[in-house]
């Protein structure tokens, strides 16, 4: 009994071990993912001061999301971006823009 | 991610290290007497685009419990992207310097001032200049190009001396290019040859031939820009600039395909072709064929192409010479559509940096990598042209490939894709180094 009872709970810590580890490998993935975006709109979304390309960290999901489809249907007119939305499909933006909308400023 | 579950991966991470390293994990405790650690979980060789990358996002991806160390000669960066800027008098190489301190200091990762001499990926070893030794558990090596003086007769005493220069690996040579056009009597011709693909920035010759001709143009009318192309056609861009050379620069710039080096007069101002008639011209920047930089060749990492470049698996950018070594940047074997660029560098080393955090943490690394590119091109001093891709990881194919329908170029150069550029080089140089 006494075993038994140890034995769950070591199995119950271990499976929250390995839900911890397979939410951090999801966020490794996110995170590598929303690196394809720092070149120009800096590290973690934020850009350098006084940049002409916008920060994107701590923007509002819905907006960033309405934004990249924008520029995916070429209602918003853009030198650039026109051309790299179309690389992401549509649950790929949605991870982006929640992992941007969650940055610091 | 949140601070719990960062806080669970620090442990995790500090006693896997401790385990397998029976306690010698951190760099404090194994420091020799001159600095350089024995051993470190990472090595970068190369702090350029890719490997200065890849180590700070080595840092940030392992939420800082992984250490890393950075193996560069240089003093500090000097970017090769905005460099034509300082080739056509519009800005000093102060500009495109940035030092390595951003990335020790806000990053933690110790750079070490010192040339990686050697390479053994048995014992799995760095010997440095110094004499140091270094040990790894991955090794990133990012050594760019090494320019292949000896294939063209002539050329490699004529760049010693000075005469004939590359200015393609930014720094002394841009400036002292600069100095050799500013000199140039004006009637004069400005030679530029390219060699055969695959090589470093595929624009980049074409945008150093027109920002050049806009200094011309201005300063010097009556002189002339000549482009010596071993290609059959323009490599990047081509609509684009053949565009700008009939409309801005009729009668300064002229374009000839297939001209390929073999050999330069330096005294003669004279340059001789496997074909085609000899060209003379008055400052010659002669851009020979290219391949993996020399620690590469050492190394044995150099598997592709006859030798020429390295081959890597697209997954996680690991050699496929050698265990635990990632290659990244313009000396590796390209995927379809992928251009040696810097930008393109910084993004090979975000994806080998989040492999390298996976395999550390002994997790299954992303099997959905993903790279962009966007690549401007001045065609003056202000107006710029662009190229632009993303590539996802295939993995029924094992390479990279541009998703359908993503990417182009400019419709025509403008003063607004001219802003970008330059905000474009303060980004990414902050991605890269700060």
């Amino acid at each position: 009994m006494k075993i038994n009872v140890v034995l769950s709970a070591a199995a119950a810590f271990l499976c929250m071990v390995s839900n911890l580890q397979a939410q951090e490998k999801q966020a490794l993935y996110v995170k590598s993912l929303a690196a394809t975006c720092a070149n120009c709109h800096g590290t973690n979304g934020k850009a350098v001061e006084g940049s002409n390309i916008v920060s994107i960290a701590g923007l509002d999901k819905v907006y960033l999301v309405a934004q990249m489809q924008a520029f995916k249907t070429g209602t918003r007119p853009a030198t650039v971006m026109h051309q790299l939305s179309k690389g992401y499909s549509d649950a790929q933006i949605d991870a982006l823009a929640t992992y941007f909308t969650a940055q610091k400023k | 991610m949140t601070e719990s579950v960062a806080s669970n991966r620090r442990a995790f991470l500090q006693s896997s290290a401790a385990f397998s390293s029976l306690g010698l994990g951190g760099l404090a405790g194994c420091a020799s007497m001159s600095g350089v650690p024995s051993k470190a979980k990472v090595v970068v060789v190369g702090g350029g685009y890719g490997g200065a990358t890849a180590a700070k996002y080595v840092r940030l991806l392992s939420d800082y419990t992984i250490d890393v160390v950075l193996i560069e000669p240089q003093q500090a960066f000097v970017s090769c992207p905005m460099s034509n800027l300082v080739v056509s008098g519009v800005r000093q190489l102060d500009f495109l310097t940035i030092p390595y301190s951003g990335l020790s200091k806000n990053h933690g990762i110790t750079v070490i001032k010192d040339f990686a001499d050697s390479i053994d990926t048995i014992k799995k070893t760095v010997t440095l200049r110094s004499g140091s030794i270094i040990a790894y558990d991955k090794l990133v090596v990012s050594p760019g190009v090494d320019l292949m003086f000896d294939s063209v007769e002539g050329l490699k005493a004529a760049n010693a001396s000075g005469q004939i220069l590359q200015a393609w690996k930014a720094g002394a040579e841009t400036v002292a290019l600069r100095q050799q056009l500013q000199a140039m009597p004006d009637g004069g011709v400005y030679a530029i040859t390219i060699p055969e693909a695959p090589y470093r920035c595929p624009p980049g010759p074409y945008e150093r031939a027109c920002v050049v001709a806009g200094y011309f143009k201005s300063a010097k009318p009556r002189s002339k820009v000549l482009i010596l192309d071993a290609n059959p056609d323009v490599t990047s861009k081509g609509m684009l600039f053949k565009k700008v050379w009939a409309e801005q620069y009729q009668g300064i710039i002229e374009y000839r395909s297939q001209h390929k080096v073999t050999a330069v007069d330096a005294k003669a101002g004279l340059i001789k072709f496997d074909v085609q008639d000899d060209v003379r011209a008055n400052v010659l920047n002669v851009l020979p064929p290219m391949r993996a930089g020399a620690i590469a060749v050492q190394a044995g990492l150099n598997d592709q192409a006859n030798n020429r470049w390295c081959g890597v698996n697209f997954l996680t950018f690991e050699s496929t010479a050698a265990k635990d070594v990632h290659m990244l940047g313009d000396s590796t074997q390209i995927a379809p559509g992928m251009p040696k660029s810097g930008h393109m560098a910084n993004n090979h080393g975000k994806v080998a940096a989040s492999a390298i955090v996976a395999q550390l943490s002994g997790w299954e690394v992303n099997p959905a990598p993903m790279l962009t590119n966007t690549c401007y091109s001045f065609v003056d001093h202000k107006n710029v042209v662009h190229v632009a891709s993303v590539h996802a990881y295939i993995a029924a194919e094992k390479t990279f490939k541009i998703v359908t329908g993503s990417g182009g170029v400019s419709v025509g150069p403008t003063e607004l894709e001219g802003v970008y550029a330059l905000n474009w080089a303060s980004n990414i140089w902050a991605d890269t180094l700060a």
